[in-house]
């Protein structure tokens, strides 16, 4: 067992861990923060994208001792602080962005990342930029529009309803 | 996964000192490794875990060439090697940007998947793989799929690129992995003209000495439009036949002379 | 229309906040205390006699608490299949038994044959590798024209690999084939409905609970029918009485078929948590869900369409093998048989069908119904050999469909192959879609493309597709041993607020969103006050759960005839709280009035009144506000749709990208737009991954080469376009309260025809003599087409 120590959410966490603990399992196993999702075990499907140091990273891909003093953030922490949702959560929302919901903590976590790094991004940009999550339910469509909407790019032009 | 320890050194010395005891295995940025220890494929005692180190880490600019150490991401190769156009496009395009911001180009070497990109673009800039016990030519480092010409225990601190006059890099990705089906990276230097090629050979990253003797004369795509590759000891796949590698193989090369900037 | 949304209101779905904030709930996020995993151990050959089984080195091993094998199930029952098919020469289909755990043979790789039960996941992953298995392994059985020829079987006891050779409709076989014979023109497909893995991205995952004290079971699980995975493990499995066994699925994350059926592994959780008197979980990694979940399509199929010289069909006949996999999964003898065969007349006048289906057991993963389930592979091959005889005989494909189909004023249309369409118009379909696609403009696209070097083709389909799946008196007819209603229960708390429990289950469709907006148009209510309860069959009447497109048309349906009784009996109370008669009683926006008076309560005080019976007539009326309903409907629903697609082909490459995709489908009355239209683009990516990208391959020995995200392709956002989605044109269904039809599998059953199309109108454009290439059109296909072409 080894200690280690690092902020999610804000919050500062020390834990004793084994060696062999993804950073995925510690959140869910042991913080019991079950919104970071497991949907594949080759490191494609992104359901458990998190933030380390604020860039996104697949957390079922990282031992957690390798985020040991690192800055986690997840699905949990995204709300605004009076519990509201957040801008992109709010525009996955307005725009039926997530059907099942299995995904979708990976693709906001992936969305909040790259509007970090793009603020205006176009729309081949988003779907580049989530070639590393992946959704059955919405065939993209409204995913990549809540993203375009959610950095307040106008979206009513993009076809239907 | 099978249970082991992580051992994180924070000094090349250190982690060397710990790849010598047995069934321990470095571990870079894991995007690889960890899949396969997920289906317990692996059963490392330890892994010792390179990113770390700070020595490892970072782009710098040498004479004509770019030096990148080991542990340095995807996503900082990108941004650092600005120097060296063609490669810090290479890098935008591996894998996802969750694997960019973890996958080390050091892991990426010493793994030498058939599929990797950077093997292509190590081979094609003529590179200097650097370890701790010495300096290996990338034509002299990569023998094989999965097979390099590292020594058990020996880590991949760095590597050199003599930065071309011009280069590209040109991906037909495997629709479901994102791997390169055939890569090709081709590379102008003023003493001739080096091509890569990945995906494509059962033998694993390697040159196509046809392209670049008639790019080396004629540095344009029509040099090579009497040229044919041979689909011997190509791959064949769910994805791909030799043939169609065969003929990617050199519609790629083409794009990447057309693209070379 | 009640303050924040009833019918027909975009509303947003009030589901999100938790999917959005990390707080939904699915199977595997549940932890209880005290629980322990299961883990099983998987044949990794597809087909073997198993000599032994030796489980004494694993059960000796660190916290390993039991070990279960097919042995310790041989008293008990097996899975059953929903369907029963008689063959074209009256015999029963052959229906081997599907045990829990696989014993005396392995039959796919991935098939069970031991499961331990361990304190963690990691202890029962290595006691599994200290099972010591001996396997005599046999050839396996894969290609379906060889297991049917060969004398190597699946299952040795029933002595072939043929499950069934149904023919639909018998009785016009003869008639069929004389048509064709005397046809002025005959185009001849041969073409397959490529497998697939419905890849839902939340993994199954069961939890077995026992509580030794009241014997009662509980299973948590991925399902979206809980009912009837209760039905089969108490009537069929285990033999636990439905009273006994309480079946709960929470959130589940997604599930387009693949979790409708019961599973072995939901057994065996239930199993072992009454041996050990613990919680038993197993969750499925991905690698398992490939290996063992079951897969769609998997057909081989030679169409024939016979038209006279102005190019009216005279018959459609069809010859398909349908693979089954290793076992029978519970819809999978229905999926190939009455969800395909009754769609083969399509929206067209033909008078003439004939199809004939073999099913096939082969050492493959048992398949079953996915998204579409049957109707995409009619839809397929019908619409890939309507456009090929377009070309054939030099006819614009649109045309010639237009020619054929039904039209307005010929409803109710009994169609050649069985159904009897309410509604439709599929010429108004055709006009729109051409409209909102902007068809006009595609040469001008296609010089554009041209200029670039890449091909573009345009791609056209129209379908008609039968969902809403029931009614009972039908699909009994049609060999069904369940009913296909389905029940509400609308209950009114005493403060005015209510509770609704519906049969259908949400992994995705929204449920908890549109059905209050339907109860609350009816009430005159505010949607918030009315909360959906689902997924847990102590909670709901009744159910047969969500699939084929029915939630809303059957369920829906439900919830109506159940609000509709309380508007009954409110209304009598309301006319005792009013001192007249009910008949003087009129119920609007939420408040019963006296006609001519200005005398009224309000909805939630007759709810109060209703609870608080002071000065009530009990004699007369129950205290309380609730009522259930059971609905059956009368038909099927029959959406219907015109799509076209145009893509571009880089020609040196064979790579294909769709550029634009247009869906306009008739869907009736539309409760929810916004959700609808999610529904479709949904449907649509599976489509479009299933012509370009998605594709099952099992090696000569039974091995799954496509296993895992690193060979077997999703479609992902770079992928696909955004696509143009039009319900505008909707016909009422004309035999349900909502007049509403299914949406659910459209985009899935009429986008892959539409691409191929496209597909092959590119490759035409640019010169090549290819009339037709197998889904997936992979960029290989594709090239290796274009090699072969004159």
């Amino acid at each position: 067992m080894t200690t280690i120590s690092m902020t999610v959410n804000g919050k500062t966490i020390s834990e004793n861990v084994e060696g062999n603990t993804l950073l995925s399992s510690f959140l869910r196993e042991d913080l019991r923060m079950t919104g970071t999702h497991i949907g594949c075990d080759t490191s494609q499907c992104g359901a458990c994208v998190v933030h380390v140091n604020g860039e996104a990273v697949k957390s079922c891909t990282m031992f957690v001792i390798e985020a040991d003093g690192a800055e986690i953030g997840t699905i949990e922490g995204q709300a605004n602080n009076d519990g509201s949702l957040n801008v992109v959560q709010q525009a996955f929302q307005d725009h039926h962005g997530l059907q099942c919901g299995f995904c979708t903590p990976g693709m906001v976590m992936s969305a909040t990342a790259l509007l970090k790094d793009n603020p205006k991004p176009s729309e081949q940009e988003i779907r580049e930029y989530l070639e590393g999550n992946i959704c059955r339910c919405t065939g993209y469509h409204n995913i990549v529009k809540s993203i375009m909407a959610a950095s307040g790019q106008d979206v009513s032009k993009i076809a239907a309803e | 996964m099978y249970s082991f320890d992580i051992e994180r050194p924070t000094s090349v010395a250190d982690a060397v000192a710990a790849l010598g005891s047995e069934d321990a295995q470095a571990l870079g940025g894991g995007q690889t490794l960890i899949p396969t220890l997920k289906q317990r494929l692996a059963s490392p005692s330890a892994l010792v875990s390179l990113t770390g180190i700070s020595d490892m880490q970072g782009t710098t600019s040498e004479g004509g060439a770019l030096r990148i150490g080991g542990a340095t991401t995807h996503a900082a190769v990108m941004a650092g090697a600005s120097s060296y156009p063609a490669l810090a496009a290479l890098a935008a395009n591996i894998g996802d940007p969750a694997v960019r911001n973890r996958g080390t180009i050091g892991g990426s070497l010493a793994n030498n998947d058939p599929s990797a990109c950077y093997p292509a673009a190590a081979l094609a800039s003529g590179a200097t793989i650097i370890t701790n016990a010495r300096e290996i030519a990338a034509d002299d480092y990569f023998q094989g799929m999965f097979d390099t010409a590292l020594e058990e225990g020996e880590i991949i601190t760095g590597v050199t690129l003599p930065v071309p006059e011009v280069a590209n890099y040109q991906k037909f990705v495997q629709p479901a992995s994102r791997f390169a089906l055939v890569g090709v990276f081709v590379a102008k230097y003023a003493d001739g003209v080096r091509v890569a090629v990945t995906g494509a050979s059962n033998e694993g990253v390697h040159r196509w000495a046809e392209a670049e003797a008639a790019l080396s004369s004629n540095f344009s795509a029509d040099a090579i439009a009497d040229l044919t590759v041979s689909a011997d000891n190509l791959i064949g796949d769910l994805h791909g036949s030799p043939e169609y590698r065969a003929h990617l193989v050199k519609v790629m090369t083409g794009r990447a002379v057309k693209a070379a900037f | 229309m009640p303050k924040d949304g009833g019918i027909g209101a975009a509303t947003t779905r009030r589901e999100d906040v938790r999917f959005l904030t990390g707080k939904g709930q699915y199977s595997d996020d549940i932890r209880t205390f005290g629980e322990c995993a299961a883990v099983f151990a998987r044949s990794n050959v597809a087909n073997g006699t198993i000599k032994s089984i030796n489980t004494e080195a694993a059960a000796a091993m660190p916290g390993v608490l039991a070990i279960f094998t097919g042995e310790d199930f041989v008293e008990v029952g097996g899975n059953p299949a929903g369907w029963a098919i008689v063959s074209r020469d009256g015999e029963p289909m052959k229906e081997p038994k599907r045990p829990v755990l696989a014993h005396g043979k392995v039959r796919h790789v991935g098939d069970a044959y031991a499961a331990v039960i361990a304190e963690t996941v990691q202890q029962g992953k290595d006691a599994v590798e200290a099972i010591e298995i001996d396997i005599e392994e046999h050839d396996a059985v894969i290609n379906m024209a060889d297991a049917l020829s060969g004398t190597n079987y699946v299952h040795d006891e029933i002595g072939t690999n043929q499950c069934f050779d149904w023919g639909w409709i018998e009785d016009n076989r003869a008639a069929t084939d004389e048509a064709i014979k005397g046809a002025h023109h005959v185009t001849t497909l041969e073409l397959v409905n490529n497998r697939l893995v419905p890849n839902a991205m939340e993994p199954r995952c069961s939890i077995g609970h026992y509580n030794t004290g009241t014997g009662d079971y509980t299973l948590h699980t991925t399902s979206q029918n809980p009912h009837l995975t209760r039905l089969l493990i108490s009537a069929f499995v285990m033999g636990i009485p439905e009273n006994k066994l309480t079946v709960i699925a929470p959130d589940v994350g997604g599930g387009f078929g693949s979790k409708i059926y019961h599973y072995g592994e939901e057994a065996l959780v239930l199993a072992a948590a009454k041996k050990l008197g613990r919680t038993v979980k197993w969750t499925s990694d991905r690698s398992e869900a490939f290996l063992t979940d079951a897969h769609g399509r998997d057909h081989v199929t030679k169409i024939e369409l016979a038209m006279d010289k102005e190019g009216n069909f005279l018959a459609f006949r069809t010859e398909t093998m349908a693979n089954v996999g290793a076992y029978l999964s519970n819809f999978s003898t229905a999926t190939p048989t009455f969800l395909h065969g009754t769609l083969m007349a399509g929206n067209y006048t033909v008078p003439l069908v004939y199809v004939n289906v073999k099913t096939v057991f082969t050492n493959t993963a048992p398949v079953d119904a996915y998204r579409g389930a049957g109707r995409p592979e009619a839809t397929y091959s019908l619409e890939r050999v309507i456009d090929m005889a377009a070309r054939e005989i030099g006819m614009d494909p649109t045309e010639l469909r237009r020619k054929n189909f039904i039209k307005p004023d010929q409803y109710p249309y009994a169609s050649a192959a069985g159904l009897e369409y309410d509604s439709g118009n599929y010429d108004a379909l055709m006009d729109q879609m051409e409209k909102v696609s902007d068809k006009a403009g595609f040469a001008a696209r296609r010089a554009e493309s041209e200029s670039k070097g890449l091909l573009r083709g345009f791609g056209v389909n129209a379908y008609i597709e039968a969902c809403g799946i029931a009614p009972s008196n039908l699909v009994g007819i049609l060999g069904s041993r369940v009913g296909l209603y389905d029940a509400a229960t609308v209950r009114v708390n005493a403060t005015g607020n209510l509770s609704v429990m519906v049969g259908a289950h949400s992994h995705g469709q929204g449920h908890e969103t549109v059905f209050p907006q339907v109860v609350a148009e009816m009430l005159g209510i505010d949607a918030q006050s009315i909360d959906i309860v689902h997924g847990d069959t102590s909670k709901i009447p009744f159910g047969m759960g969500t699939y084929g497109s029915r939630s809303l048309a059957v369920c829906g349906s439900a919830v109506v005839r159940a609000t509709e009784k309380i508007i009954l009996k409110a209304t009598k109370i309301a006319a005792h709280m009013l001192e007249t008669e009910e008949n003087n009683v009129e119920f609007n926006d939420g408040t019963f009035s006296v006609a001519g008076t200005n005398k009224s309560v309000s909805f939630g005080e007759v709810a109060l009144k209703a609870y608080i019976p002071h000065e009530f007539p009990i004699e007369a009326i129950e205290p309380g506000l609730e009522e259930t309903a059971f609905y059956d409907p009368a038909n099927f629903t029959y959406p219907s749709g015109a799509y076209c697609c145009e893509v571009e082909i880089d020609p040196e490459t064979g790579k294909v990208s769709v550029d634009r995709m247009t869906a306009v489908d008739d869907f009736g009355n539309v409760i929810n737009p916004l959700v609808v239209t999610g529904q479709v683009h949904g449907g649509l990516g599976q489509g479009i991954g299933q012509a370009l990208v998605e594709n099952t391959t099992y090696d000569d020995d039974g091995q799954l080469l496509s296993a895992s995200y690193m060979d077997y392709t999703m479609p992902r956002a770079d992928d696909l376009p955004f696509y143009t989605v039009d319900h505008s044109m909707g016909n009422a269904c004309t035999h349900n309260p909502l007049g509403v039809k299914g949406c659910g599998e459209a985009g899935a059953i009429g986008s892959p025809p539409t691409v191929v199309n496209a597909v092959i109108d590119a490759l035409q454009s640019g010169g090549k003599n290819i009339t037709h290439i197998d889904m997936p059109m992979t960029p290989h296909r594709v090239w290796s087409a274009m090699q072969n072409a004159k």
